[in-house]
């Protein structure tokens, strides 16, 4: 990884919301969607940022985005004319100037285009409010979008309901590439797909990030997808990032529990492939009422006294290995592809189960 | 056995692919045929609005106490074989016990009807004096009349003070429901976009206004109107009275709009565009509920009319000599009238056209309003 | 070779739409052997839940079964056709719930939010007592409850004597799957039907449900039609597979065969564009040129051959490949293995 400069630091992002109750909606309490994360997206790389639902992950993505305001942190930015800005506590109209050099692509293709208006309004929308009026340009430029996303540019005053979900995607990238962003922030732009229409948007996503050079955090489900994509694979579970490595390490050698849990937990689309006795017990914590020390303990095979009582740090334990975890140094888990390894305490056999023998 | 793909030319899936959402919705709802044929009467019944004076037959004010409760005469298309439409003559006897006029048709005498005839003067739209009606009596002598729907009890046209009676009567429910949908658009937009304290005050004004009793807040309302009044003051007023009471429904269902658009995709990428507050309204949320807030407001209309026309039969409304369907029905109150002359009793069954018709056609257009369903 | 528990032939459902025919489900056939988990996989509009409805017998309107047959083997060793029984039927009723059984991908929307999650297990359980115990005492209340007790523990959740209260939506959604999988399960159908149970679930919630379903299948040698979109899944799970494309039997056979033999263009080209955790990062995947057709614009003759790589000009784009079998449980409808089929006139 070359040591480029970041594009965006994320530094102790927090997100609560209230939960309220009664007639007077009192607010009695609180849920920590996201709970002090840190992280940062170097120019031009791909972040990927992973975990279950209600790990807290598009949270995250909103408040980079500013679609919602953090409760407290800080979101600094490297806008285009080299200034450091922090996003977070803008206001609207503060925003607005900065807004072109941030984009999003959505899940939904569905949703995500305006039914009423043309595809060239809709891809055009961003240009005309960032003040290309002249309409001659701006088909011009809509024409271009449209070719480098794979689309016929003839086809650009058909409306959203002529295109199939693929195609509205492309649309979708079209027009989140139409202000030459910086940042590119895409929240499961693959999963509402068809698979073979999923490659498809992969392909494109990757071809148009070498050729634009475009730094881009993608937000999935799927590990098999972030694998695919990610120069560097983030991990989230209950509001809190537990992992943080290249993705060639967290893949080969995962050095916390969950993130080796939910990789054995992808089906993987071969018979011979074992398929692993239960992977993890339980089910994801509540956030609204996360259990006491480590957030994964009552689900972990190699949970000890310490993981009960004391949240671990989240600590480097190789260069640019990020894990919170107390037993990070002792245990030795399973990657992808990864032969068996016997960790401290722990044992991994070859189906993928994990035995505790503490 | 072979499988052929069902034949869609090229061009019809153009046509689809470029179509806007106001063609779909109309695409959709030209299968309603029932909504659709509707749709045409209430096309007539406002072209009747426009120019009143130009489909009645006589002055709907003027009186005569001789030619009290004339029966309906009957229209026949045909004079023998020629397509000839007339009416017969009506003689007229008082009846020396009872006192009453009573009418014996007399079908040798014929009087031919005809179209674009000239009577009393008017200005059609308001604007160009003539004296052109669309049907009327072509007689020799000027005496024999045209009485299509009979008269009342002080000898006016039935006919034409039906067309007239249309006029307030379809007026006001249109007023009152734009009125309406200007309020609910407002209050219910500012509710629902601006959450917080604003939605808080505003649902609760909705759900004082819904939990008064209407009869008596409008019978308190229009009894406080001042008896000076000119004819266009009180029709005002009443328009006013019955959309403040009537925008709840229309506020709360686009605040609802509201609440669901601000969650969707389109929107947040009109934002993150850097679009501002007032576009995204504007150009965004706007547009997709206005096909549904049109289908609300049809289907809010005959509750307005049939509002006006319940006012006015009370005696508070729309006051005489102002004609509405609801004074119309007013001389149709007692039981007697009805009796003896059942035909009073036609602008009901106006009412009862109208009001279906604007519930099919609201129908239609709600089944129509989103063409993105399924 | 057993007898087949379930048997589809030639199965075709017609959607009759106002913008025209959608041919759903076009010749569908496949055969489920008792105690085999059945797989079918494909993509969106492929036909894959319509085929699942059409078992149930509970296409809606303006769907229609319009040709084919359901074979569904009873216990007493006549065969019955589905298709010719009346949808709301008793004898349909009888089978529906009891013999083949359905879990859907949603169980949110399968649970009703007003009676608690064991109420209504209850009900089915008494619904369906004559076929335990055609004849004896009814089942009382109390002991329906203890057995729906017994179920819950068999499905993995923990605490089932208070968790049998709760009304669907105070469960997570692994444990309302799981709830449903006992509900699916409390008839001890024969056939239990999967329509994408995992979809809706996290991928850890995932795997315990596929594990959970793997071992019921084993305990109770129920067969299992699993429809899913997921090819991941479908190799964890199934040991036959059907893929579908666009209301059409693409290929069929042996889970082994299938991922590592596929011989469909379409199976193939599939295989190989999804992203897998073996595959090097950050390389272009292979993939299918194209899109899903609309359902109502599909292509003459083979539905895949605009998108196919190896379609052989003026034969697939004309007629219709037959499924022809290649090899020992192998079966392919395409042209590139009946060379004979396609150069006839």
């Amino acid at each position: 990884m070359s040591a480029t400069r970041w594009l965006l630091e994320v530094r102790r992002l927090k997100k609560s919301f209230p939960i309220r109750r009664g007639w007077n909606r009192k607010v009695v309490g609180a849920v920590a969607a996201v709970d002090d994360v840190s992280f940062t997206i170097r120019e031009g790389e791909t972040l990927g940022l992973v975990g279950e639902s209600g790990c807290g992950k598009t949270t995250t993505a909103r408040c980079i985005l500013r679609a919602m305001a953090p409760t407290s942190g800080e979101i600094l930015f490297r806008a285009a004319d080299g200034r450091v800005v922090d996003l977070a506590p803008l206001s609207r109209a503060e925003l607005r100037p900065l807004r072109p050099q941030i984009q999003m692509v959505f899940q939904d293709p569905f949703g995500s285009l305006n039914p009423r208006m043309t595809i060239f309004d809709n891809v055009g929308e961003p240009l005309l409010v960032n003040g290309l009026r002249d309409r001659r340009a701006r088909l011009e430029r809509v024409a271009d979008l449209l070719e480098l996303t794979g689309l016929r540019p003839e086809h650009m005053h058909r409306f959203p309901h002529a295109f199939s979900g693929g195609q509205r995607q492309r649309i979708g990238i079209a027009r989140a590439l139409a202000t030459e962003p910086r940042l590119v922030v895409a929240d499961e732009p693959v999963s509402a797909l068809d698979v073979s229409v999923q490659a498809q948007v992969l392909n494109l996503l990757l071809e148009l990030q070498q050729r634009l050079h475009l730094t881009l955090l993608f937000v999935a489900h799927d590990l098999a997808v972030v694998k695919h994509i990610s120069d560097r694979v983030a991990v989230m579970y209950v509001g809190q990032l537990v992992e943080l490595a290249t993705a060639e390490a967290i893949f080969r050698h995962p050095r916390h529990p969950y993130t080796a849990a939910l990789m054995r937990a992808v089906p993987v689309p071969d018979p011979h492939a074992p398929s692993g006795d239960v992977a993890l017990a339980g089910e994801v914590a509540n956030p609204a009422n996360p259990p006491a020390g480590c957030y994964f303990h009552p689900r972990c095979p190699f949970t000890i006294e310490a993981c009960r009582t004391e949240a671990p740090p989240l600590r480097e334990i190789e260069a640019g290995h990020f894990v919170r975890c107390h037993r990070a140094d002792e245990l030795v888990l399973a990657g992808v592809g990864a032969e068996p390894a016997r960790g401290a305490h722990g044992v991994v056999d070859s189906r993928g189960s994990q035995r505790e023998d503490v | 056995m072979s499988v052929l793909a069902p034949a869609v030319p090229v061009t019809a899936e153009e046509r689809v692919s470029v179509a806007s959402s106001w063609r779909l919705i109309w695409w959709r709802f030209r299968k309603h045929r029932l909504a659709l044929a509707s749709a045409v009467v209430l096309i007539t019944l406002y072209v009747v609005v426009l120019c009143p004076d130009f489909f009645s037959t006589q002055d709907p004010e003027a009186t005569d106490a001789r030619l009290a409760f004339i029966p309906i005469q009957r229209l026949h298309v045909f004079d023998g074989l020629h397509p000839s439409p007339w009416v017969p003559d009506v003689a007229g006897k008082r009846n020396l016990t009872t006192l009453r006029m009573e009418w014996r048709v007399d079908e040798t005498r014929r009087i031919p009807v005809r179209f674009f005839v000239t009577g009393y003067s008017y200005r059609l739209l308001g604007l160009v004096p003539t004296r052109i009606h669309l049907l009327g009596a072509a007689a020799a002598d000027g005496r024999a009349r045209l009485y299509l729907l009979g008269t009342d009890r002080l000898g006016r046209d039935q006919w034409s003070r039906l067309v007239h009676g249309t006029r307030t009567s379809m007026t006001i429910g249109l007023t009152a429901v734009t009125f309406s949908v200007v309020l609910g658009v407002l209050l219910g937009g500012i509710s629902g976009y601006c959450g917080g304290p604003a939605d808080a005050v505003i649902q609760r004004l909705i759900e004082l206004l819904q939990s008064l009793p209407t009869i008596p807040i409008w019978l308190a309302l229009t009894a406080a109107l001042p008896r000076d009044w000119s004819p266009q003051q009180v029709f005002f007023a009443i328009t006013v009275i019955l959309s403040l009471v009537g925008w709840t429904t229309l506020g709360r269902e686009v605040r609802g709009r509201f609440l669901a658009l601000r969650e969707e995709d389109f929107v947040l990428a009109a934002e993150l565009a850097g679009a501002s507050q007032g576009r995204i309204i504007i150009r965004h949320m706007v547009p997709t509920f206005l096909s549904h807030i049109i289908a609300t407001s049809t289907l809010a209309i005959p509750a307005m009319i049939i509002n006006e026309t319940s006012l006015s039969f009370l005696g508070l409304g729309i006051r005489p000599p102002a004609i509405s369907w609801g004074v119309l029905l007013q001389e149709a109150q007692n039981i007697q009238t009805v009796a003896l002359a059942p035909w009073l009793l036609v602008p009901g069954a106006v009412v009862i056209l109208s009001v279906l018709a604007f519930n099919l056609v609201g129908d239609g257009l709600r089944d129509a309003a989103d063409p993105y369903s399924q | 070779m057993t007898t087949p528990v379930l048997r589809v032939n030639d199965l075709r459902v017609h959607f009759f739409l106002d913008e025209g025919l959608v041919r759903a489900v076009d010749g569908v056939s496949f055969e489920v052997h008792p105690g085999q988990v059945v797989g079918i996989v494909g993509e969106s509009g492929c036909g894959k839940s319509v085929t699942m409805k059409a078992i149930l017998q509970i296409v809606e309107p303006p769907g229609r079964i319009v040709g084919g047959q359901i074979l569904f083997q009873k216990d007493s060793g006549a065969a019955i056709d589905l298709t010719r029984l009346s949808p709301k039927g008793a004898e349909l009723r009888a089978i529906r719930g009891a013999e083949i059984a359905l879990i859907p991908q949603e169980p949110m929307a399968a649970f009703s939010p007003v009676h608690s999650v064991g109420e209504q297990i209850i009900e089915a359980l008494t619904l369906h007592e004559r076929q335990w115990r055609p004849r004896g005492p009814r089942l009382s209340r109390a002991e329906a409850r203890s057995m729906t007790v017994d179920l819950f523990r068999s499905v993995g959740i923990s605490m089932p004597a208070e968790r049998i209260d709760a009304y669907s939506w105070q469960l997570s959604g692994g444990l309302r799957q799981r709830a449903m999988i006992a509900m699916a399960l409390s008839c001890r159908p024969r056939i239990l039907i999967a329509d994408e149970p995992t979809t809706a679930v996290d991928v850890t919630t995932q795997a315990q449900i596929l594990n959970l379903l793997r071992d019921l299948q084993r305990q109770h040698g129920t067969a299992i039609v699993f429809i899913t979109h997921d090819l991941g899944v479908i190799a964890q799970m199934a040991r036959y597979v059907v893929v579908m494309y666009l209301g059409r039997v693409m290929e069929q056979g042996a889970v082994e065969e299938i991922f590592h033999a596929p011989k469909h263009p379409y199976t193939r080209a599939l295989l190989k564009s999804i992203p897998s955790m073996n595959v090097p990062p950050r390389t272009l995947l292979p993939t299918i040129a194209g899109s899903i057709p609309h359902p109502l614009g599909r292509p003459r003759g083979c539905p895949f051959h605009p998108r196919c790589p190896d379609a052989i000009p003026g034969v697939c784009a004309e007629r219709v490949p037959a499924l022809r079998p290649i090899g020992s449980t192998q079966l392919a409808s395409c042209f590139l293995y009946n060379r004979d089929e396609a150069s006839e006139p």
